[in-house]
């Protein structure tokens, strides 16, 4: 007996030791947006829990998320990515616009890739000037010709003469569809009225009030957190016709339009994932996680919008380390390495399926010169009476002939004052 | 009449009605910086906190379930039962009333006689430790607060004037409530000042600490009662924002709105906070339709503060606020 436990033991010593694979999370549970970041924080940690419970981690090695606590505040948001990147982390999912810009150059010097999923720079899409930024599967310039072709489709084509309104948090994050609005305002020939809200957009009088007076047919929003529940509120107190009010995927969970009650019935808002919680994977994550009771928080927002949106980053950066292990023929990766990964993502029907999430997302693929993916979205629409969002349209394709030249340009202007050689 | 004409007399109607909003919350300034000298940055936090145990007394939400659960592996959220919002609003007030009990007893009464800018710093360090304790006792998750206020636009108004001028004006029925209320409660407030025992105490107090001493007023109990008033103020403004956006972590920001509205009207005047809060209001939502398309918009949250300070150039002390001469 004693033989076989020094057997044991000396196998053991002189077997590699396993490190884990790091995946800090820049989490909000605290401040004015926690009911925002925390079902996304739930979300991300959870997906990494069911992957250590089900499959021992990742191609066999534990994946470790490591909660650092913004508070959605920019200045935290770089401490903690000062301190953790020490710790081996493979990808850094900011969930802020102003966090990441700041983090473009810190990661892209010390070779650690960001995945600003639906936010941050939109130009970040071009790959070869931001070589560690990554943005799939879609943008806010996406999204803005996402509203403007639902609208599009819904006006048989025509959309000529109209009035479109964009609400919108006065910040760099509410300001980035400004740019792609104009030049589709002049390939269709509406007119964009602009109504910027000041931060945190708990008073919106005036702007609605412009609504109201000046009519427009169509009103787009880009908000976060309490701006969002305020402008659904208003419009639906001036009697807006919210099938006519579309706001970006920010501003289209459930925390956004259950303050309104009943009037935030018919509201439109943007997606790049589905939603819901009818899938195989659901199972999985209740019976290895919530029902064992290693969930991240109280396990109550599994299936929301952002919890959703969590799991899903979670996903996609799984995967990419799963490509970038195959690439590498390692499991151990580093960052450099899981850059690679990210780089070289392949998400397929097929793959999603398998991993018990069949339709969930859009298909695409990552390169070197397109880290933005195919740019896919849907429409989602808001049921008060059923308190749920019900999908309306398929996930469709953004106008890449106004918004690649206008990538090309951002970029290349980033790349000039960053003195950055564009290359692949 | 003009287009632009009716609509500008929209927006000041309605920025009369956000300026009630402001006032509510500026209030809470005001009485306790009267009573003690305290500007309580706290106050933003008390209406959120407020608020919040409104909600979770109404919803019969279990209070630090998710800190009794993680202790015990219990599985409690919630009592099973909702209470009427009358019920919850007393209740409420006996959570408030409680809170300024803690306040006073393990913070105030230890820095009596400590320098003023002491006092200020011991109210961030309750904002904090308040938002905390909310967040553990109630969950930070955003809560529809349904206390049967009427909302959405009120239909008389909008018939009468659309008869009137062609144009049916926007006035939220919510911001209607909030003027009655808002004109109850400053009325309330000055006639407990002006004719019950308590509130002649609590002038006394306010006009001279020693003095009031020395005929027996005890300014523990002073304080207690001023900070309960305060934070059934805070409970007002909470309940009216609240069913504005839902209660949520950000209610606490109102404080921000409230501060060109007490530079404006004084820190030590209720009057002053009722009228500086119309000003604002009206101030920056017309700067807001008139200049505002011209400059790109948004310009409410500094025009507020720009309003103040002018005001502050030709009155230091604001317009209703004490002017205090020391002597040396």
């Amino acid at each position: 007996m004693k033989l076989l436990s020094m057997t044991v033991a000396a196998v053991m010593a002189a077997s590699p030791v396993m490190a884990d694979l790091v995946f800090p999370s820049l989490s909000y549970r605290t401040g004015p947006y926690a009911a925002n970041g925390i079902p996304f924080a739930d979300g991300y940690e959870d997906y990494f829990t069911l992957l250590n419970e089900r499959d021992g981690g990742i191609g066999g090695v534990p994946a470790r998320v490591l909660e650092c606590e913004t508070g959605y505040n920019t200045e935290k948001g770089v401490e903690c990515y000062e301190a953790t990147k020490g710790e081996g982390a493979l990808v850094y999912q900011p969930l802020s616009t102003g966090i990441t810009y700041q983090l473009i150059p810190k990661a892209t010097a010390d070779g650690i890739p960001v995945h600003s999923m639906g936010y941050g720079r939109t130009s970040a899409k071009n790959g070869a000037v931001f070589s560690n930024i990554f943005n799939y599967p879609a943008n806010y310039w996406d999204g803005a010709s996402h509203a403007v072709n639902h609208i599009l489709d819904v006006n048989g084509g025509d959309i000529s003469g109209k009035k479109i309104a964009l609400v919108y948090h006065n910040s760099a994050y509410g300001k980035e569809p400004i740019r792609t609005l104009e030049e589709l305002s002049k390939k269709h020939g509406y007119e964009l009225m602009l109504l910027p809200v000041d931060h945190p957009g708990q008073e919106q009088k005036s702007q609605w009030l412009q609504v109201r007076q000046q009519r427009p047919d169509y009103v787009l929003m880009w908000g976060w957190g309490v701006m969002n529940q305020v402008a659904i509120q208003e419009a639906a107190n001036i009697r807006y016709n919210m099938e006519n009010f579309i706001g970006i995927w920010w501003s289209g969970s459930e925390n956004d339009v259950l303050p309104a009650g009943d009037g935030a019935d018919g509201y439109k808002a943007l997606t790049f994932h589905n939603i819901g919680s009818e899938y195989p994977l659901y199972d999985d994550l209740q019976k290895y996680v919530i029902d064992a009771g290693k969930a991240a928080g109280a396990g109550d927002q599994v299936g929301t919008v952002l919890y959703n949106r969590g799991m899903y980053a979670a996903m996609l950066a799984a995967e990419a380390a799963k490509t970038a292990q195959k690439i590498s023929g390692t499991a151990e990766i580093t960052p450099a390495m899981m850059r690679a990964g990210m780089e070289a993502l392949e998400m397929t029907e097929a793959k999603m399926a398998a991993l018990g999430l069949p339709n969930f997302g859009p298909e695409f693929s990552v390169s070197c010169e397109n880290h933005g993916g195919n740019g896919l979205g849907a429409v989602k629409q808001w049921d008060a009476s059923a308190g749920a969002w019900n999908l309306i349209t398929g996930y469709e394709a953004s106008d890449q002939d106004v918004i690649g030249p206008l990538v090309e340009a951002d970029s290349a202007a980033f790349a000039a004052e960053s003195g950055i050689t564009p290359g692949c | 009449m003009p287009d632009q004409l009716l609509f500008a007399m929209e927006v000041t109607l309605n920025g009369l009605m956000a300026g009630v909003l402001y006032a509510l919350v500026a209030l809470g300034f005001v009485l306790i910086f009267k009573a003690s000298g305290i500007f309580n940055y706290a106050q933003g936090v008390m209406a959120l906190f407020a608020a919040l145990t409104l909600v979770g007394i109404m919803e019969g939400q279990v209070p630090f379930a998710h800190l009794i659960n993680a202790i015990f592996g219990t599985e409690i959220h919630h009592f099973g039962w909702h209470v009427p919002a009358l019920l919850a609003i007393i209740l409420t007030m006996v959570v408030m009333v409680a809170l300024a009990w803690a306040v006073q007893r393990f913070i105030f009464r230890h820095l009596v006689n400590q320098e003023p800018i002491l006092l200020f710093m011991a109210t961030i360090g309750l904002a904090f430790v308040l938002e905390g304790v909310g967040d553990i006792m109630w969950g930070a998750d955003i809560k529809k607060l349904d206390v049967g206020l009427p909302q959405g636009i009120n239909e008389w108004i909008d018939i009468t004037t659309f008869e009137a001028f062609g144009y049916g004006f926007f006035i939220d029925n919510l911001d209607i409530s909030a003027t009655i209320v808002a004109m109850i409660l400053v009325a309330a407030l000055i006639a407990f000042s002006q004719y019950t025992k308590q509130g002649r105490a609590l002038r006394a107090v306010a006009d001279d600490h020693q003095a009031a001493l020395s005929v027996g007023i005890s300014l523990n109990f002073i304080w207690i009662l001023v900070w309960s008033i305060a934070g059934f103020v805070a409970l007002v403004a909470g309940i009216m924002w609240g069913a504005k956006s839902g209660v949520q972590f950000s209610l606490s920001l109102i404080a921000l709105k409230a501060l060109p509205v007490l530079m404006l009207g004084g820190f030590t005047s209720i009057p002053g906070a009722i009228v500086g809060g119309l000003i604002i209001g009206v101030g920056e939502k017309l700067f807001e339709f008139l200049i505002g398309p011209m400059v790109g918009g948004a310009t409410e949250n500094w025009f507020a503060y720009v309003l103040a300070l002018l005001f502050l150039v030709f009155r230091p002390q604001g317009l209703f606020g004490e002017k205090i001469i020391e002597r040396v």
